[in-house]
């Protein structure tokens, strides 16, 4: 058995046929490695005109073989620079055989794939259904098999970088443009006609790089045009990668010292670099999390089995605020006709121009046509008669966070539809449970949590209340699908997961205001540790008040059910803040001021009160009260049921929260911290800031059985 | 018993704007140096067999730099094929560190009669066109957390405290000494004007000075290094200096060294040499010291060389009587007036880099021959001279008068 079929056709070509006997996709595999040894070796003996490159699958190749990195550690590093050389010195004994060697790319040929294409003398691309690029950072990788060597030679250091270090992906007519791709053509037939073609037009084939008196596009590193840009490349990049993320940096010094050299000597330098990535825990976190975790969710790993998929034709969405209207241009781009209604037509035509205004953007950057503009805005209709509900699939609620509010407009939802309307409810924090005692079909009745911008942000959380029936969150999850989200699945409690330990992020940093900690410190701490926005930045955005509202909440639900309020840290300050009129950025301003066209500063006035000198701790302590408290509470939420999985814990509360990437998520962050080393910092900072960081008798149990989180189908490697 | 380190004599040429329209761009490097070096001799009157080294500061070596420009220069100069040369980095240091290794050459007793000095086109070569890792290589970049020393400066600034005001007011004051030192000719034994090869005049001036620099002119220059601190620079620095909520950005090129064109040469010996050729000591070099300190600020390192050369000298801060602190940027020099709880009289009293240049491997040189010049003049007893440095280092080197 073979992965690499090696034919001839009448022209005295060699059809090197990428067919995978063990799967629908060719990957990088052992087996391909050998095909690939093996056909190599056969050339070598062989007299032919050309080769020609094509695939018998739908995509062209799907790259490396991940489970295979993902098991790369410090002490087989060096299996994985094997590997590397192996590929790279196959493919360039076809690269320098002096004849022609075409690649017929038939779909998408990503990763590994598109490396491989890069190795041939000429690249044609089928018109549609063709993806390409190099997207290893994702995955805190980098292109290892000759991709940045190549792209480097073929494109110069500035043309390159976008597809290296932002793992750009694009599509064969963006690739003709940037120069990547030579030929695109619409049928196979022409695309085996066209690399026929080619090699009886060009009988000796040579790669720029390979030809004397080469020039890099754009200079080398030591040429003046270079010499500007290379100081200050890096600490662009920082601004992006904080330090924490290695794939990025590692590809620019990559690119950079693999211009410097030959060809030969830059592939070397490029496997080196990959060995050191791959067996890094970085990689570990962003595979384990990005590529396994995600594929088990999109494939279905919380969804009900035995419920038939449902596909949705008609949504409405009630309330045409910003989270409604964005819910509704949401749903208009996935195609599905959507009712946006509001109390008046005003508003909710309100709530349509949301959608007018980010389609117009995309239609001034040539996004797309504004055919397709007309297309989705008319998919919109404004509504406020709750007649217009009738025959809809699927109402996502998004009014105000009121219950009576709420209650009401279930109700007349249901008198509007039918028995089988799923009723979703995008609260934020309200439970599901109760909400749904308004309902005469409380087993229809969902949460649906989404995050702003609706249209940007990949996430929903699903949240399941006591009476959701299993139908209902199946079909709930197909919706969500449907509109291109990622859903994670959790069941009912006051804040659900993600915001229960968003809140613990932010009630963290106005802890730390209060014990005389430098605000900028805490700031610099979230965003050296990766996260996207800095907590007390966060806090003033969504208002100070909220802190406040949020906690009398659920104080008064406590004391309902007969429970205790423990105070956080946090709660004085809160208070002195609103006693002192600082609610939030909107209302004039909170922990910053907002002074109009300057950035943001602290406000002097909380620095006069809190800031003590010798309050400050290490900028170490500061980033891990960060991460601890949400790793923690997420060790909760799993504790009380509220999470039913390691992986909707890890996309949860990255793709929701923007809880650092590079760590894999709140459970991955304790896996590659180790267990019982984050239980004993855990202790440390109990003892040193309070009783909440004291590690759950779950998680210092699961340490003393040397266990890690992971959901049993694809167990996650403890750091060593 | 160790050999005094005996300083003969100083000399620079003058400082011409370091572009293409200042007056020292049509003149090459080695010329600078070659005309200094014709001169010493003039002055001095040695036998250039005598003269163990040629250790000349230079930054940028390459291209009309490049090739140990010291030998070239004293085989361009007709000197004596026996005299041996070297060019040496230590960034802005440079001239100073030529002095320090002629001393410590000197007084080794391995040595007796040696050049020290250094040499900067800036106009022809630009700094940092010599690449190097610590800019050019992004690994080597990313692990030292590389900032340019003009961000550094800024942050020196806020750490500080020092507002635009205060830093322009001290840019003033050194523009304002430095025209009166020049008019009262304080320069007058230092500066060999340069002349073309029939003899006529090309600069016998420091062309930066502006005696009519005032805080109201410098209010329009706007911050050098804001742009390239929004580009990246300014978060380079968050990890070290968490707690600085952002940088101001108030350096500019009028409160910062000007980009100059110069070259410097102290003759330097033993007393068996200032016997051969009836040269007069008119000073001893007490102490060098160097010092490195965090790399990302990077100009902190004057006041730790300072104290550490005091220690070695066993001497405290008040016995100096003058100071010549490089003034790279007005912050470097007003934290290390602070630091060492000086008075600023006694700091750069005919004015510094900010009103005349600061020509990169020169300077170091040239403000070792200010403090021999005004010791005399003022007759007093010893001087300190330091140097911010890439990297993080400092340099000190303190003398006294024999």
């Amino acid at each position: 058995m073979t992965s690499i079929r090696y034919e001839k056709d009448e022209h005295n070509i060699v059809h090197l046929v990428l067919d995978n006997p063990q799967g629908s996709a060719n990957i990088m595999d052992d087996a391909f490695m050998d095909s690939l040894d093996a056909v190599v070796e056969r050339l070598q003996q062989d007299e032919f005109n050309g080769v020609i490159i094509r695939s018998a699958k739908k995509t062209f190749f799907a790259g490396a073989n991940l489970n295979q990195v993902y098991q790369i550690n410090e002490d087989t590093a060096h299996s994985a620079y094997d590997n590397c050389t192996r590929i790279k010195k196959a493919v360039r004994v076809w690269e320098t055989s002096g004849k022609p060697v075409v690649a017929c790319i038939n779909g998408a040929a990503l990763g590994g794939g598109w490396e491989l294409a890069l190795s041939c003398h000429h690249r044609v691309c089928l018109s549609r259904g063709v993806m390409l690029g190099l997207p290893e950072v994702s995955l805190g990788l980098l292109p290892g098999a000759g991709g940045i060597t190549r792209t480097v030679r073929m494109l110069g250091i500035q043309g390159a970088m976008p597809y290296l270090v932002e793992g750009k992906q694009f599509k064969p007519q963006a690739g003709m443009d940037a120069g990547l791709v030579d030929q695109i053509v619409d049928t196979e037939e022409e695309m085996l006609q066209a690399a026929v073609a080619w090699i009886g037009n060009n009988p000796e084939a040579v790669q720029p790089w390979d030809k004397k008196g080469y020039k890099m596009p754009g200079g080398k590193p030591s040429s003046p045009a270079m010499a500007q840009l290379l100081p200050i490349a890096p600490a662009m990049m920082r601004q992006k990668t904080r330090g924490v993320q290695p794939a990025p940096e590692t590809i620019l010094s990559t690119i950079v010292e693999g211009a410097q050299v030959d060809f030969e000597s830059a592939c070397r330098i490029e496997s080196r670099y990959f060995a050191e990535l791959a067996s890094g825990q970085v990689a570990k976190n962003m595979i384990g999390t990005f590529f396994f975790q995600l594929n088990e969710i999109k494939s279905g790993a919380c969804r009900p089995q035995g419920v038939e998929p449902r596909r949705f034709d008609k949504v409405a969405v009630l309330g045409a605020g910003m989270m409604g209207a964005g819910i509704a241009f949401t749903c208009a781009k996935s195609g599905i006709p959507t009712i946006l209604k509001d109390i008046s037509l005003e508003n909710a035509e309100k709530g349509k121009d949301y959608a007018r205004k980010q389609l117009q953007k995309q239609v001034d950057r040539g996004r797309i046509s504004s055919e397709k503009m007309d297309t989705t805005l008319a998919l919109i209709t404004p509504s406020a008669d709750a007649s217009d509900l009738q025959g809809c699939d699927m109402v996502v609620e998004a009014v105000f966070e009121d219950r009576n509010l709420k209650a009401s407009v279930t109700r007349e939802t249901e008198t509007n539809t039918s028995s089988t309307t799923i009723f979703a409810s995008n609260t934020s924090s309200l439970p599901i449970t109760g909400l749904a005692q308004a309902a005469q079909r409380p087993d229809n009745y969902i949460g649906l949590h989404f995050f702003s911008p609706v249209d940007k942000m990949p996430l929903v959380e699903i949240i399941c209340g006591e009476k959701t029936s299993d139908q209902c969150l199946a079909q709930a999850y197909d919706f969500v699908q449907q509109i291109g989200k990622v859903p994670i699945v959790v069941n009912d409690s006051r804040g659900f997961y993600t915001t229960r330990i968003f809140s613990t992020y932010t009630m963290e940093s106005v802890a730390m205001v209060g014990e005389g900690i430098s605000v900028a410190s805490i700031e610099n701490a979230a965003y050296l540790s990766g996260c996207p926005v800095g907590p007390l930045s966060v806090v003033d955005e969504v208002t100070i008040t909220l802190a406040e509202k949020v906690r009398t909440q659920t104080i008064k639900d406590l004391d309902a059910e007969g429970k205790t309020y423990t105070p956080h840290p946090a709660d004085s300050t809160v208070d002195w803040m609103l006693a002192n009129n600082r609610h939030g950025k909107a209302s004039g301003g909170g922990f910053f001021d907002y002074p109009e066209g300057k950035k943001k500063q602290v406000w002097q006035g909380l620095v006069d009160h809190f800031y003590q000198e010798d309050a400050q701790i290490p900028l170490q302590d500061i980033k891990d009260r960060l991460l601890f408290a949400q790793s923690i509470e997420t060790v909760r939420c799993l504790d009380e049921s509220v999470l039913i999985s390691t992986r909707d814990a890890n996309i949860g509360s990255i793709m929701g929260i923007g809880f650092p990437p590079w760590t894999g998520g709140t459970l991955q962050f304790i896996n590659s911290y180790g267990l019982k080393a984050f239980v004993t910092r855990a202790r440390d900072l109990a003892i040193k800031y309070g009783d909440r960081f004291e590690p759950p008798a779950s998680l210092v149990e699961k340490a003393e059985r040397g266990e890690v989180y992971g959901d049993g189908t694809f167990e996650l490697a403890e750091s060593a | 018993m160790t050999t005094d380190a005996l300083i003969f004599d100083a000399i620079r040429t003058p400082r011409g704007r370091g572009k293409a329209t200042g007056a020292l761009h049509e003149v090459k490097p080695i010329s600078l140096v070659s005309s200094l070096l014709n001169a010493l001799v003039e002055r001095n009157a040695f036998d250039t067999a005598a003269v163990d080294d040629i250790v000349l500061g230079c930054v940028t070596a390459v291209g009309d730099q490049g090739c140990d420009i010291a030998k070239t220069a004293a085989l361009a100069a007709g000197w004596n094929q026996d005299v041996a040369g070297m060019t040496l980095n230590r960034y802005c240091a440079s001239g100073l560190e030529a002095v320090n290794t002629a001393a410590m050459k000197i007084r080794s007793g391995w040595e007796q009669l040696v050049v020290a000095g250094g040499v900067e086109s800036m106009s022809r070569v630009p700094m940092g066109s010599d690449g190097g890792p610590w800019l050019h290589d992004p690994e080597t970049n990313f692990r030292t957390g590389f900032m340019p020393q003009g961000v550094g400066a800024d942050l020196m600034a806020t750490l500080d405290g020092f507002t635009r005001d205060e830093v322009d007011r001290f840019a003033v004051r050194s523009h304002q000494k430095a025209a009166k030192a020049w008019q009262e000719g304080r320069f007058a034994r230092s500066v060999v004007p340069v002349n073309d090869r029939v003899g006529q005049l090309i600069l016998d001036h420091d062309e930066l000075v502006r005696p009519d620099a005032s805080v109201e002119s410098l209010s329009g220059l706007k911050p050098s290094f804001q742009s390239m601190g929004d580009m990246g620079y300014d978060d380079v620095a968050r990890e070290k200096y968490h707690w600085v909520e952002s940088i101001r950005h108030i350096h500019h090129a009028g409160n910062s060294s000007g980009i100059v064109d110069g070259a410097a040469l102290v003759l330097m010996g033993n007393q068996a040499m200032a016997d051969r050729f009836e040269l007069k000591p008119r000073a001893r070099v007490v102490s060098t010291a160097l010092v490195g300190t965090d790399p990302t600020l990077m100009l902190a390192g004057p006041a730790p060389a300072a104290r550490k050369a005091l220690d070695i000298a066993g001497l405290s801060a008040e016995d100096i009587d003058l100071f010549e602190v490089n003034e790279a940027f007005a912050a470097v020099v007003m934290r290390f007036i602070n630091d060492m709880n000086i008075d600023e009289a006694k700091v750069n009293i005919n004015g510094g880099s900010i009103a005349m240049g600061h020509p990169l491997g020169a300077t170091g040189a040239i403000i070792i021959g200010t403090l021999v010049d005004e010791l005399e003049a003022r007759d007093l007893q010893r001087g300190l001279a330091t140097l911010c440095v890439g990297g993080g280092m400092g340099i000190a080197t303190i003398i006294e008068r024999v």
